[in-house]
């Protein structure tokens, strides 16, 4: 045996240096810290991040942009200058009716964003919520509701979308109300997933038996906890909702004329391709662009909020 | 196994009943009906043709005569062509796509695996960064920006391809090259990081220890495993292509199943769009099938019995 035989050195006391040790000196990181910090260090999702910025400044204030420096707006019909070359007058050139496809295109960037992130904000909302209810109660309900997401889920989506286009009359809120009847199932199998393996962690039996209700034990405790995956898959969420948008308005069921999509601009454009290229260079762009730099941030994001995914 | 096929399959039946009996309600939850857009059509041929399509029939009649034809493989007649049915159509129309298809799938797989393997092998140099750059774009890109883009370069300025039809063998390329990008895209990526996981296995050292020589290792050990997470993506795959070549035959005119279905949209020919979606879905489900079938064979590990996964 190694028993440690006491002495007298033992018992005296400890210097002021010696106290410090124990002291932490570096200021604690919170998890959303730590992420962000090794996001930082993702050059490509920080440039995403950036072009995305500027992409929704420029959508927000482009109207006004186009109005102040060159007088035109997105409806006004100019038949004696259709389909012109991009020029001073039209920074991105006219269509076929004249329209400043400056202004267009960014309207129409405009459109195309808020689609996609109204599309996420309901499929958060509902997602959330029916995951909750499935993860954390289990069972019955929990088989009930998985069946009905399965065969809900079984169907694609994007015909389903085509129905309820052709039967409500095409509108920003009618395409937003499509895309999200089937959009929520990913995110509730996702939320599912993180509840299940949540609610048995010490932290909520303790407050469970405190007293807490399962509301409060949902979004105080659960929720919480499983927001990475829930924000990764709300970035991924919105470039599949532009692009269904823009799918559908090269479906004829866009939003509708004078107000533009991209995916309505570039259905336009691809008509008079041959004669007019530069019509469809711009919103081709944009859309290209903004659906690249939101998958290469998502991708960032996932890897920043969970290394262990990282691939 | 046998249970779990005829399960999946009575699964599928299911679903297609709810898609046939929702795109059945949603048709008649328009208002108004298909031939009242029709110009000088004179009130007495207007009742004679309601009464050919049994549209004044009760919904429930009608409802159960759809399903019993659909039973019998009978979609109807399409409303907007004179004497032509949905099943004719399809026909016609099915053979195009399923051309382009399954050319797409092919250079997708062959062009994905390739990419994705010379991405793996290179890890964190230039080639990988320059395989996840086009594969990142590849994803982001849409179909119909990219198929307009290759009809401008190659079809009118090079002139290298026909603009559009589908006549001789060289005007498939372009629509292939079109269609498959996305697939073959997400296919490196896949096959990238599963490669770079597989690469890492302990089973990789024995077959190196063993002696065995860089290419047995890379395509007995290495490759067959990696490419085991592209079976899962048979099923979204057909989704993508499907949803592709919806767009592509417009761009490049080839009168396919997408065209006849952008047409009908267009035309609001309702019993064609029912056809066409049912069409679509049976597909896609077909696909899902297989893809849960196939994997359990490819991959032993995966018991079929079991529920979820």
């Amino acid at each position: 045996m190694n028993e440690h035989t006491l002495q007298p050195s033992d018992f005296e006391k400890l210097s002021q240096e010696e106290k410090k040790g124990e002291t932490v000196v570096r200021e604690s990181i919170s998890a959303w810290k730590d992420a962000w910090l090794r996001l930082q260090t993702n050059r490509m999702a920080m440039i995403s991040l950036y072009i995305l910025a500027f992409i929704v400044l420029v959508a927000i204030f482009g109207q006004w942009i186009a109005h102040q420096f060159t007088g035109n707006d997105f409806s006004t019909n100019d038949l004696k200058a259709t389909n012109q070359a991009p020029s001073g007058d039209h920074w991105f050139g006219t269509d076929g009716l004249g329209r400043d496809m400056f202004a267009r295109t960014w309207m129409g960037a405009g459109i195309s964003l808020q689609v996609g992130i109204y599309a996420a904000i309901v499929d958060l909302i509902v997602g959330v919520i029916m995951g909750g209810i499935m993860g954390y109660f289990g069972g019955k309900v929990d088989e009930i509701l998985n069946r009905i997401c399965e065969i809900l889920y079984s169907i694609p989506s994007l015909l389903i979308v085509i129905l309820l286009i052709v039967v409500m009359e095409p509108s920003m809120f009618t395409i937003i109300l499509a895309l999200s009847i089937t959009g929520w199932i990913n995110m509730a199998w996702i939320v599912r997933g993180q509840i299940m393996q949540l609610k048995n962690q010490e932290y909520v039996l303790a407050a469970r038996a405190l007293g807490a209700n399962p509301v409060r034990i949902m979004f105080k405790h659960l929720v919480p906890n499983a927001m990475g995956p829930i924000i990764v898959t709300i970035t991924m969420t919105v470039p599949n909702a532009i692009f269904a948008e823009a799918f559908l308005s090269f479906l004829g069921l866009g939003v509708q004329s004078p107000a533009a999509s991209l995916g309505t601009l570039i259905n336009d454009a691809i008509k008079a391709m041959t004669v007019f290229p530069w019509r469809m260079l711009y919103p081709a762009i944009l859309l290209s662009l903004t659906m690249l730099c939101f998958n290469i941030f998502g991708d960032g994001l996932r890897d920043a909020l969970d290394p262990k995914m990282k691939k | 196994m046998v249970r779990y096929i005829l399960q999946k399959l009575l699964f599928m039946l299911v679903s297609i009943f709810v898609l046939a009996s929702a795109t059945f309600f949603l048709m008649k939850a328009i208002p108004g009906n298909p031939f009242q857009s029709e110009k000088n059509i004179p009130p007495a041929i207007q009742e004679r043709l309601n009464e050919a399509y049994g549209l004044n029939d009760p919904l429930g009649v009608q409802y159960l005569h759809y399903m019993n034809n659909l039973i019998h493989f009978d979609l109807g007649m399409s409303m907007k062509q004179q004497y032509v049915t949905v099943v004719d159509i399809i026909k016609t129309g099915f053979i195009y796509s399923l051309q382009i298809g399954i050319f797409a799938i092919i250079v997708a797989i062959a062009a994905g695996v390739l990419f994705g393997l010379i991405a793996a092998l290179n890890h964190r140099k230039f080639l990988d960064g320059f395989t996840i750059l086009l594969a990142v774009l590849g994803v982001s890109i849409p179909s119909f920006v990219v198929a307009p883009f290759l009809q401008y370069v190659f079809g009118v300025k090079l002139r290298w391809f026909d603009v559009a039809g589908l006549n001789d063998v060289t005007d498939f390329i372009m629509p292939v090259l079109a269609l498959s990008f996305l697939p073959a895209a997400f296919i490196a990526r896949l096959v990238r990081s599963s490669m770079l996981e597989v690469l890492s296995a302990d089973y990789m050292k024995t077959a190196r220890a063993k002696g065995l020589s860089g290419r047995v290792i890379l395509v007995r050990h290495a490759l067959r495993n990696a490419i085991l997470p592209v079976v899962t993506y048979i099923g979204p795959m057909t989704a993508n292509i499907i949803t592709g070549s919806v767009v592509i035959e417009q761009i490049f005119g080839i009168g396919g199943l997408g065209k006849f279905f952008v047409n009908s949209i267009t035309n609001r020919d309702y019993t064609l769009i029912m056809g066409l979606t049912l069409f679509y879905a049976i597909i896609l489900m077909l696909a899902r099938f297989l893809t849960d079938i196939a994997y359990g064979f490819v991959d032993p590990r995966i018991k079929l019995t079991r529920k979820g996964g």
